[in-house]
């Protein structure tokens, strides 16, 4: 890596920095840290959009990108970054593309994979600093690790419904003391389904927006030097209610990795740490055509709907409606004497019914329709508005 | 009376009340009168064992009760309690 000193500006790139450069605490010097700068942002979703256009646009030398997953309609209530005819692309693919067109002057990495405990390290070890953007807490707890073991700084964000948190984890200071991480804040994570996710729960499209602004800076400040950095505090916002409030947030004698007696030196088993079955039972899925088959053999069955009554009004298989966050208390109106089949759009809200329904009430004749209601129209053809 | 903040999340167990005033003199208490207000509070508080949830920290003022009394934390008639609970939401 140049030493950030000897890092040289083209007559372009001085025009387009201009607004950092004179700002006397800011400065020539800290574009050129920007510049010299290797960022990891893990998740180019809601947090990962204005985090990404902002450390883009602001001259960062190179940026990393993690990311899986492919742009779905759902996605542009809050995924700046993307635009409709990016919809069934690649996210990493088609955030490359936008920030390439921002700025011409960085170098733009994608990684298209899942982040997890065998490549985690290996992807990390190349940058400077990492912006956790991503989703569930296994990834959450895997990053926090990671970059405790390669001792990098983790910006730190998460949004749900109405409220945003950001942190500065394992921040080492001008002193070489070393800040908390995310396991001195919270030494374990909720069990499974306590906390609903956002595609569950929801969130407002602008949090994000707000939130991963607030990361950016602090990716920022942390690589320019400037300012101080949200280290050894938590920083959290309730939209609803325009309420901010910071808490002290200290390293621990017990954090597993870190502490006084250190238990954690290598990354573990984080699906298993944050209790998620391994082998979760299969459930009995049901092909279109065979769905099709049933219905005209006229096998008997009952149809469940679980998706929201307003897709239920654009287009549906005239099942019975009982949406997934009502399942549990309408299990009394699903059949045990025939067959049942559940659908969704896509599938796996469907799965998701079926999972609880088998496991807290002992159901076993339930059938889950492969792809849902997008795949019975692509089957059919039959023009199923979504 | 010392006053505590319900997280976004946990409000729907509040009758969406996102403040709510509480007549208790430490986090016990306070924890204690509001799983007995909203029973279905109680187990997104408290473990099987009765203990504070590890995914969920409380705050008096700026300070984590981790870092002063735990639950024994004595609460002034000003004292601002907030319950913030790990989040994971991003994408």
């Amino acid at each position: 890596m140049p030493f950030y000193k000897d890092v040289q500006f083209s007559k372009a790139e001085l025009a387009r920095y201009d607004r950092h450069i004179i700002i006397p605490e800011f400065g020539l010097e800290a574009q050129q840290k920007l510049k010299t700068a290797k960022v990891l942002v893990i998740g180019s979703g809601g947090l990962g959009s204005p985090l990404l256009l902002y450390l883009a646009a602001a001259g960062v030398g190179t940026i990393g990108i993690v990311d899986f997953d492919v742009v779905d309609d759902s996605n542009l209530q809050r995924q700046v970054l993307f635009k409709v005819s990016d919809v069934g692309k690649r996210k990493a693919t088609a955030a490359k593309r936008r920030l390439a067109a921002l700025n011409p002057h960085i170098n733009i990495r994608i990684h298209h994979a899942h982040l997890t405990a065998e490549n985690a390290l290996s992807i990390i070890k190349d940058y400077d600093v990492v912006a956790d953007g991503t989703d569930n807490f296994q990834t959450r707890y895997l990053v926090n690790d990671a970059c405790v073991l390669l001792d990098k700084t983790n910006i730190y964000a998460s949004v749900f419904q109405f409220e945003g948190q950001v942190s500065v984890f394992n921040y080492r200071d001008e002193n070489g003391e070393l800040g908390p991480n995310y396991r001195d804040l919270y030494p374990s994570p909720p069990p499974p389904g306590l906390v609903p996710s956002c595609a569950e729960g929801g969130v407002l499209g602008v949090l994000p927006g707000i939130i991963g602004s607030m990361q950016a800076n602090e990716v920022i400040k942390v690589v320019t030097g400037v300012g101080e950095p949200l280290s050894g505090r938590l920083f959290i916002f309730d939209a609803l209610h325009f309420e901010t409030r910071t808490f002290r947030v200290k390293r621990r004698d017990d954090n597993p990795l870190n502490g006084k007696n250190p238990s954690i030196t290598q990354l573990v088993d984080y699906d298993l740490f944050c209790g998620i079955p391994k082998a979760e039972k299969k459930i009995r899925e049901l092909s279109v055509e065979a769905f099709l088959d049933w219905q005209s053999r006229g096998e008997k069955f009952q149809l469940i709907d679980v998706r929201e009554p307003y897709e239920y009004e654009l287009a549906n298989l005239g099942g019975e409606l009982i949406p997934l966050a009502t399942v549990t208390e309408q299990a009394g109106r699903i059949a045990r004497d025939r067959k049942v089949v559940v659908h969704c759009k896509a599938g796996a809200r469907s799965a998701k019914a079926i999972r609880e329904l088998e496991e807290r009430f002992g159901y076993d004749n339930l059938y889950n329709l492969s792809g849902g209601i997008v795949a019975y129209q692509a089957q059919v053809q039959e023009p199923v508005k979504l | 009376m010392p006053t505590v903040i319900i997280p976004t999340p946990l409000r729907k167990f509040t009758e969406n009340a996102a403040r709510l005033d509480v007549d208790a003199a430490s986090v016990e208490e306070l924890v204690d009168h509001l799983s007995s207000s909203f029973p279905l509070l109680r187990k997104h508080l408290l473990d099987e064992t009765g203990k504070i949830r590890t995914f969920l920290n409380i705050f008096v003022g700026d300070e984590d009760i981790r870092d002063l009394d735990q639950e024994k934390t004595r609460l002034s008639v000003q004292a601002i309690v907030s319950i913030v609970p790990a989040i994971a939401g991003g994408k």
